[in-house]
């Protein structure tokens, strides 16, 4: 990147928190509670392109850590009282790194399409658990029925029943989860990951450790995602087993994929605007009769970036100047 | 003579009915080049992957003294284990990072070393020692020049030279060299043979070649492999003057290139 | 748990099996062939048995309508192949998940519009809607057994085409060296094509004859994709004895899951899975 030109990046990041961070003084309970979800899937979308992106671990089953920490939510909370954040969320984050760890152990002993196939069917092993079991409530699911309480001593910190609080405690650990990812991936150990993606054979040979470097990849980018599932819960108040199916797996990878892989940017990006295009072609107001049926709009879209573009929604600049390279992402 | 740091014993492998490697032996001493030349599917690649621990041995064994002077147990370690008793290996066929710059390569390469993976915040390009042994490789490989480069901008040859360099910034004590002479022209092949020379004294080293020049200027002993057996083996001399090799192979592939 | 009873849940475990195995085959044959991963593969289970249904409505008549369905899908599976699958053999995985995932949409919602989301049921054809009788009290539905049947037979059927065929011996080389049979002169993309089209036909044939057993319902496409995933890990891609065995190892577990253990029959093949993770990850066999 060029010196001159580096002080630009963390400028516009700054101003997008600051223009995000007024939202909800400017704007009607609606969209507040839409930014909130597509800020959550941006946390989402991040912990996969973790994966995805920078390991190059394509995992269809990503839903499976952002369903257990939801599940875990609604089943540690008191059936109408609030339960403590302090005690709920690291409890829920516990619950998907040992998970992560359990399955990654025999999912990463796999690569490739194998990779791909297995995480999918780890997910919906869970959503059986969920929907058959007396662990989850049935297809049914369970209710949230208050948020989680942030206190201190007895005092409140944080009320999460009041959206903007909510916005902005979702947007600030948005903003943490996307400065943290950053200083990892630069690290070490990040290169190393970006390393494995490139070409692990040759890490391998260099003398890496390349499992180890994989499954701690795995069990850091479930535990970022079992963070953006708690939230979901939390905004929503209900977890049924869908949020552990294969369309909320199948969806967030859309997202990093279109977002342009290797880029957290690229996946806030690509959530934004899969979210807005969701919202967009499922109005009615807009749409009318077809909007029932968004999904169809939505997959020949997909279809077309398939086809059309390897370097997602941020290839587009670069297909109009002509120049339509294909590289791999590495920032 | 010192003794033989890495000793490889009737060293086989099978795959299915084909029988690529078949009881190869051969030992390899610091501050000798140990050169392994045949024909082309003698099982020359197949032996450095055996010894490197890319392939499992069907056969035989693979002993390896390090500094402290314990023998290691190769057959069967993981190939990462192995580079970090101090075996690093180049590729016939150029396997570098082709996104990452030149001296990324070798940087990653250097820390193989210093792995550091705990240290989550701090920034890869930070460490002074990895730094240093990068450029250390990248100058002594004759890169220093183009550091800042994409690898996948380079020529072939310089390609070539950044495998070398990457494997010596994992400052390995063996060398496994396959083909690293692949595709170049004469002067680059001049400065690889100065490198190996130079870095014989320190260093045991396995040099896989065709060019039959550059072996014999650079190597102390000769294996000769032919469909997977070791055929001859022994001082340069003697390997020129038997008939047995004049036969079956330095006759007719005279420094001649691959397919 | 009696004799007749036991048998009973064997007949129905290796019916369900064989049922898979056709979709199974169809999507590890792709694989193992063209190396594309096909996430839609469960649509056209789907649109079979939507097809069925339809034409079954129409006609009355269950078995003519699969003798009518059958051309119709392998001419889509032509076409798909034809205008979007072809341009994703040089892909990356990632690509071909994408491009497939967004048809699963495209088809879901297609078929939302021309079908509608009601669960329907089919009826079974008139002379195979006997029983036969097993014990004083229980017997066994004909149509189950004709199932089977059938299904076994296009397994004897794939068998004889891949290993006993100028066909079949094209279509191991094309999985092994695409290079070489272009340079025989064997046109590879019509290869291909048929290969897909075999493969979507085998699919949407599965849903046809399933559809009396199982009714016709939007999820099904997606349900029998993901367990066929699992059946391609256990049997290893490209592999039509591993998708075989597989299936009806699946198939059997599923089953006596359901009466032995409800509440966790359907863990019971992602356990089944993660043993054989355990023990050869990449599949019981490889390729064909």
């Amino acid at each position: 990147m060029n010196p001159k030109r580096a002080w630009t990046r963390p400028v516009v990041l700054l101003a997008c928190v600051l223009m995000l961070a007024m939202f909800p003084l400017v704007s009607e309970t609606f969209y507040i509670q839409l930014l909130t979800k597509v800020m959550i899937m941006a946390i989402f979308a991040m912990s996969l392109d973790l994966l995805v992106g920078y390991t190059g671990l394509v995992s269809l089953g990503h839903a499976a850590f952002y369903g257990l920490a939801g599940y875990v939510l609604a089943r540690v909370s008191p059936q109408y009282d609030p339960a403590s954040l302090w005690t709920t969320l690291p409890l829920a984050l516990g619950a998907c790194a040992v998970f992560a760890l359990l399955t990654g152990l025999l999912v990463l002993r796999t690569s490739g399409v194998y990779f791909i196939m297995v995480t999918l069917a780890f997910a919906q092993m869970l959503f059986f658990v969920f929907h058959d079991t007396p662990i989850g409530g049935g297809s049914d699911g369970i209710y949230i029925y208050a948020k989680p309480e942030v206190k201190m001593g007895g005092i409140s910190l944080l009320n999460l029943e009041d959206r903007k609080v909510f916005f902005w405690l979702v947007l600030g650990l948005m903003a943490a989860v996307y400065l943290f990812l950053k200083r990892v991936l630069n690290s070490n150990f990040g290169r190393a990951l970006i390393g494995i993606k490139t070409n692990e054979h040759r890490l391998q040979a260099l003398g890496f450790p390349t499992f180890r470097y994989k499954l701690a990849s795995y069990m850091l980018s479930g535990t970022l995602a079992g963070l953006a599932g708690y939230l979901a819960a939390a905004q929503f108040g209900f977890v049924n087993p869908e949020i552990v199916g294969w369309h909320t797996s199948g969806g967030v990878l859309m997202m990093v994929i279109l977002g342009g892989m290797g880029s957290l940017h690229g996946a806030v990006l690509g959530a934004f605007a899969f979210i807005l295009l969701q919202e967009a072609l499922s109005n009615q107001a807009w749409f009318g009769p077809f909007a029932k049926h968004w999904q169809l709009a939505m997959g020949l879209f997909i279809v077309v970036v398939a086809l059309l573009l390897p370097r997602g929604l941020l290839g587009v600049p670069s297909l109009f100047a002509g120049k339509l390279k294909r590289e791999p992402g590495v920032e | 003579m010192s003794e033989a740091i890495l000793r490889a014993e009737r060293l086989t492998k099978r795959f299915g009915g084909l029988t690529a490697v078949n009881e190869v032996s051969l030992e390899l001493h610091v501050g000798q080049v140990h050169a392994v030349i045949g024909p082309n599917g003698a099982g020359k690649s197949t032996l450095t992957n055996l010894i490197s621990g890319e392939l499992r041995p069907s056969g035989g064994a693979i002993h390896f003294r390090d500094e402290t002077q314990f023998i290691h147990d190769l057959a069967g370690l993981k190939s990462d284990r192995i580079a970090r008793l101090g075996i690093g290996r180049s590729y016939q066929k150029t396997n570098i990072f082709l996104p990452f710059s030149v001296f990324e390569n070798c940087r990653l390469a250097a820390q193989s070393r210093q792995p550091r993976a705990w240290r989550i915040f701090r920034g890869a390009d930070g460490y002074a020692d990895v730094n240093a042994i990068a450029e250390r490789s990248l100058q002594a490989a004759g890169l220093g020049a183009r550091s800042g480069m994409t690898a996948a901008a380079l020529s072939h040859g310089e390609q070539r030279q950044l495998e070398i360099a990457m494997c010596l910034a994992t400052q390995p004590r063996v060398l496994l060299l396959d083909e690293p002479l692949a595709g170049m022209g004469s002067q680059e092949s001049q400065r690889i043979i100065e490198l190996i020379r130079q870095l014989t004294p320190a260093h045991a080293i396995m040099l896989i070649e065709h060019d039959m020049d550059a072996v014999f200027a650079v190597a102390h002993r000769l294996t000769v492999m032919v469909n997977g057996e070791v055929i001859e083996s022994g001082a340069p001399a003697e390997i020129r003057a038997s008939l047995k090799v004049q036969q079956a192979y330095l006759g007719d592939a005279h420094g001649g290139t691959d397919d | 748990m009696d004799t007749a009873f036991f048998f009973i849940q064997l007949l129905n475990g290796l019916q369900y099996g064989l049922l898979l195995f056709l979709v199974a085959c169809g999507l590890t044959l792709i694989f193992g062939i063209m190396g594309i991963i096909n996430l839609a593969h469960g649509s056209f289970y789907m649109i079979g048995a939507y097809i069925a249904w339809s034409l079954a409505s129409m006609t009355g008549n269950l078995l003519l309508a699969i003798l009518l369905g059958i051309p119709l899908t392998v001419l889509l599976g032509m076409l798909l192949e034809a205008l979007l699958f072809r341009h994703l053999y040089a892909r990356d995985h990632l690509y071909q998940v994408l491009m497939t995932y967004g048809l699963i949409l495209v088809f879901e919602e297609l078929r939302s519009i021309v079908w509608g989301d009601d669960v329907h049921g089919v009826a079974v054809p008139g002379m195979l809607s006997g029983s036969i009788p097993l014990t004083d009290n229980l017997s066994y539905p004909v149509y189950r057994l004709a199932i089977s049947g059938v299904c076994l037979m296009l397994a004897g059927g794939l068998y004889w085409l891949i290993q006993k065929t100028r066909l079949g011996m094209m279509i191991r080389a094309g999985s092994t060296n695409r290079e070489m049979v272009q340079a025989l002169g064997i046109n590879i993309k019509l290869l291909y094509t048929l290969i897909f089209a075999l493969g979507v036909a085998l699919a949407a044939f599965a849903g046809m004859i399933a559809a009396p057993v199982s009714s016709v319902y939007p999820n099904m496409g997606a349900q029998v994709l993901i367990i066929c995933f699992v059946v391609v890990v256990i049997g290893g891609i490209g592999s039509v004895w591993g998708a075989l065995l597989a299936s009806l190892l699946i198939g059997l577990t599923d089953t006596f899951g359901k009466v032995l253990l409800p509440e966790y029959a359907g863990v019971s093949t992602y356990l089944l899975m993660a043993l054989v993770l355990l023990w050869r990850p990449e599949g019981l066999f490889k390729r064909i």
